[in-house]
C-alpha cells in the first residue's frame, strides 16, 4: 500500500553553528510509509559513517522487505504481527553492520549511533529506538515526548536522583546508554501506537532538544503546522539562534488522512492471487 | 571553525574554513589560498591556527600584508579583522561560540555501558538484598558512573547529591566509549532579549490602527486557508516568510520570495488585502 497520499513528510538537517560537519543521518521512504533518524558518535569521520549505515541499512533491507510482506501481516507460527519483528531484524542488521566495521577497521574503532525509527501502517505507527534521539507528537494541540531517551539523565531522573528542572541545567547530557554498533547485539525500544489524522511527529536529533525548549518547539509544530517544510526548517533555524551547538535533524510527518491496511475475505484472496 | 571570507571590490569569492594548523595565501598554485595577481607575492603570507586562535605572519612579501588599514608582520587576527592583499580582502570570522569551543572536547556523547550498570544491581540482588537494594545499587551505579564521568573532565556545577546510601563498587564505572557532536550545556539561550521590539500597525482593514506588538519567537498573520505569513523574532533582527496561500505577501509592493525576508524600520507589508506597517519600538 502507498502511503504517499496519507502522509506528508518534511525533513532537514543542518551541521549546526559550532560543527564543521553533520554526524546525523536522516532517511524517509515515503511510499512504505518508513522514517529513520540516527545521530552518530565517533572520531573523525566514523560518526558520520555510523549514522549513515543505520538509516541506508535499515531503509533499503526494509524497502526490499515491503515488497513482499505487509507489516499487518500475521505470521502463522507466533500468530503475531510482523511489523515489530521487521523492524527489530533490521536495527540488528544494521548493529551487527556497523559492529563490524567498527571491529575490523582501525579508523572506525569504537563508532556507534543513536537510532529513531517510525514505521506507518494500518492507521498505526511502530517506533523504535536508541540513545537520546526524540520522537515527539502534535495531537489536539497538545505537544508530548513519546520516546524516553536512553541516557544517563534519563536514569538519574527515573531513580530520583535529580529532577526534571535540574536535569535542563545538567551538564553530563551527553551520555547515553544504549546505542547502535556499540555492542555485538543490541535491544532497541519498540513501541506502538494508533494515529489519527492531524497527527503531527517530529524526529529530532538531540541538536534540536537541547537548544530549543519543548514548549517553543511545540508552538512552532502548531503555528507552521500548515506548511511541514517550513516549520522544520524554522525549528532547525531556532536551534542555530540559540547557539546550534551540535549538528541539528528533523523529520516532521504528519498524518493527513487515515490508512487502514486491506482487511476481509476479499484482501486475502488477492494476496494469494498474488 | 573560524573562516576566511574572500572578496573583491565588495565581490564574495570564496569562503575559506581554517581546517589546518597552516593555511598559506600566496599567488604560487600551492598555497592554500591562491590569489592569482602581480601584488601578491608567490609566497605572501601564512595564518596559523592552534585551537580557537589565528595568527597572521607576513612571509616577507614584497608589498606587505595589510591588517585594517595598518602593515603588520604578525598578527593576532581578531573577529571581523580585515586583511587586505593588493586589491583582494580577506575577512577573518571567528569563532561563533568560542566559550563554547573551549568545552566541547568535554561534552562529546560516550555510551555508557549498560551491562556494567546491569551487573551492579544484579550483584546487589544476588546478595540478597532484594529488589528494592538493586534499585539503590543501581541509583548508586548511575551516580558512580556521573561521578566517573565528572572526574573525567566534565566540569559539573550541579554536582550530584549523595541520595544513594553509598557510592556503588569500582565495577559501576562507565566503559566509556566514542565521542558524538556535543551535547549542549546549559548554556543560556541567545534569547533576543537586547534588540529592540518590533510591532506592526494595521494600515487597511477593518482593524486600521491598530497594533500588534512582536513579542513571541513566531507570530502568524493572515487568514487561514487564503494567504498565511509568519515574522520570526531572530537575534538578526525580524524575518517574514511565506507560509501557505497562492500568492505571497509584499513587502514595499515587492512579493517576497520563498526564503525568510529581513524587515527593516517601516516596511509596509500587504498580506492578504491588508496593509500593514512594520515598525521597531526604541
Amino acid at each position: 500500500m502507498d502511503l504517499s497520499q496519507s502522509l506528508e513528510i518534511a525533513t532537514c538537517t543542518d551541521p549546526g553553528m559550532v560543527r564543521s560537519h553533520n554526524e546525523d543521518s536522516i532517511a524517509a521512504d515515503h511510499a512504505n510509509g518508513l522514517v529513520v533518524l540516527a545521530d552518530g558518535m565517533g572520531g573523525y569521520n566514523a560518526g558520520e559513517v555510523a549514522s549513515g549505515m543505520a538509516t541506508t541499512v535499515i531503509v533499503t533491507e526494509m524497502r526490499q522487505i515491503l515488497q513482499n510482506a505487509k507489516p499487518y501481516d500475521v505470521d502463522t507460527r507466533t500468530s503475531e504481527e510482523i511489523a515489530a519483528r521487521l523492524v527489530r531484524e533490521q536495527v540488528l542488521k544494521a548493529n551487527s553492520s556497523i559492529y563490524q566495521a567498527a571491529q575490523s577497521q582501525p579508523q572506525y574503532a569504537g563508532m556507534g549511533t543513536t537510532l529513531v525509527v517510525c514505521l506507518y501502517y494500518d492507521n498505526r505507527m511502530l517506533v523504535a529506538h536508541l540513545g537520546d534521539s526524540r520522537l515527539y507528537l502534535l495531537r489536539d494541540g497538545k505537544f508530548t515526548q513519546v520516546t524516553r531517551d536512553h541516557s544517563l539523565l534519563q536514569e538519574q531522573i527515573d531513580s530520583g536522583i535529580i529532577t526534571p528542572e535540574q536535569a535542563k541545567r545538567a551538564q553530563h547530557k551527553n551520555l547515553v546508554t544504549k546505542a547502535l554498533g556499540i555492542d555485538p547485539t543490541v535491544e532497541p525500544e519498540i513501541h506502538e501506537y494508533s494515529t489519527r489524522s492531524g497527527d503531527v511527529y517530529l524526529l529530532c536529533s538531540d541538536g534540536l532538544c537541547d537548544m530549543v525548549e519543548d514548549e517553543d518547539i511545540g508552538m512552532t509544530l502548531q503555528t507552521l503546522g500548515g506548511n511541514l517544510k517550513l516549520a522544520a526548517q524554522q525549528l532547525v533555524q531556532m536551534a542555530n539562534d540559540n547557539g546550534g551547538r551540535d549538528n541539528v535533524s528533523v523529520i516532521l510527518v504528519r498524518v493527513l488522512r487515515e490508512y487502514p491496511g486491506p482487511r476481509g475475505v476479499m484482501a486475502k484472496v488477492f494476496g494469494w492471487l498474488k | 571553525m573560524a573562516k576566511l571570507i574572500l572578496s573583491m571590490d565588495g565581490l564574495v569569492l570564496k569562503e575559506i574554513p581554517l581546517t589546518k594548523e597552516r593555511t598559506t595565501i600566496g599567488r604560487k598554485p600551492h598555497n592554500d589560498i591562491q590569489i592569482d595577481n602581480l601584488a601578491v607575492s608567490g609566497e605572501h603570507a601564512v595564518i596559523v591556527t592552534i585551537l580557537n586562535d589565528s595568527f597572521l605572519e607576513d612571509l616577507g612579501s614584497t608589498n606587505g600584508t595589510v591588517v585594517n588599514g595598518n602593515p603588520v608582520k604578525k598578527h593576532f587576527l581578531q573577529n571581523n579583522d580585515v586583511v587586505e592583499l593588493g586589491k583582494y580582502k580577506l575577512k577573518f570570522i571567528g569563532d561563533a561560540a568560542p566559550a563554547a569551543g573551549e568545552k566541547a572536547d568535554f561534552e562529546k556523547t560516550m555510551v555508557l555501558r549498560p551491562a556494567q550498570m546491569k551487573a551492579a544491581a544484579d550483584h546487589a540482588k544476588a546478595a540478597g538484598g532484594g529488589a528494592a537494594a538493586a534499585v539503590a545499587q543501581r541509583a548508586a551505579a548511575v551516580q558512580q558512573a556521573a561521578a566517573t564521568a565528572t572526574a573525567a573532565g566534565i566540569a559539573d556545577k550541579e554536582a550530584i547529591k549523595p541520595s544513594a546510601p553509598a557510592p556503588a563498587p569500582a565495577s559501576a564505572a562507565p566503559a566509556a566509549a566514542p565521542a558524538k557532536s556535543p551535547s549542549i550545556p546549559p548554556a543560556a539561550p541567545a534569547r533576543p532579549g537586547g534588540q529592540p521590539l518590533g510591532a506592526i500597525q494595521l494600515l487597511s482593514g477593518a482593524n486600521a490602527g491598530k497594533e500588534l506588538e512582536l513579542t513571541k519567537p513566531l507570530t502568524t498573520l493572515g487568514k487561514p486557508g487564503v494567504q498565511v505569513a509568519v515574522l520570526t523574532r531572530r537575534p538578526q533582527g525580524y524575518f517574514i516568510t511565506h507560509v501557505e496561500g497562492q500568492s505571497r505577501p509584499t513587502v514595499n509592493g515587492q512579493a517576497i520570495g520563498a526564503a525568510p525576508h529581513s524587515l527593516k524600520d517601516h516596511d509596509v507589508i500587504e498580506l492578504a488585502g491588508v496593509k500593514m506597517e512594520f515598525f521597531l519600538k526604541a
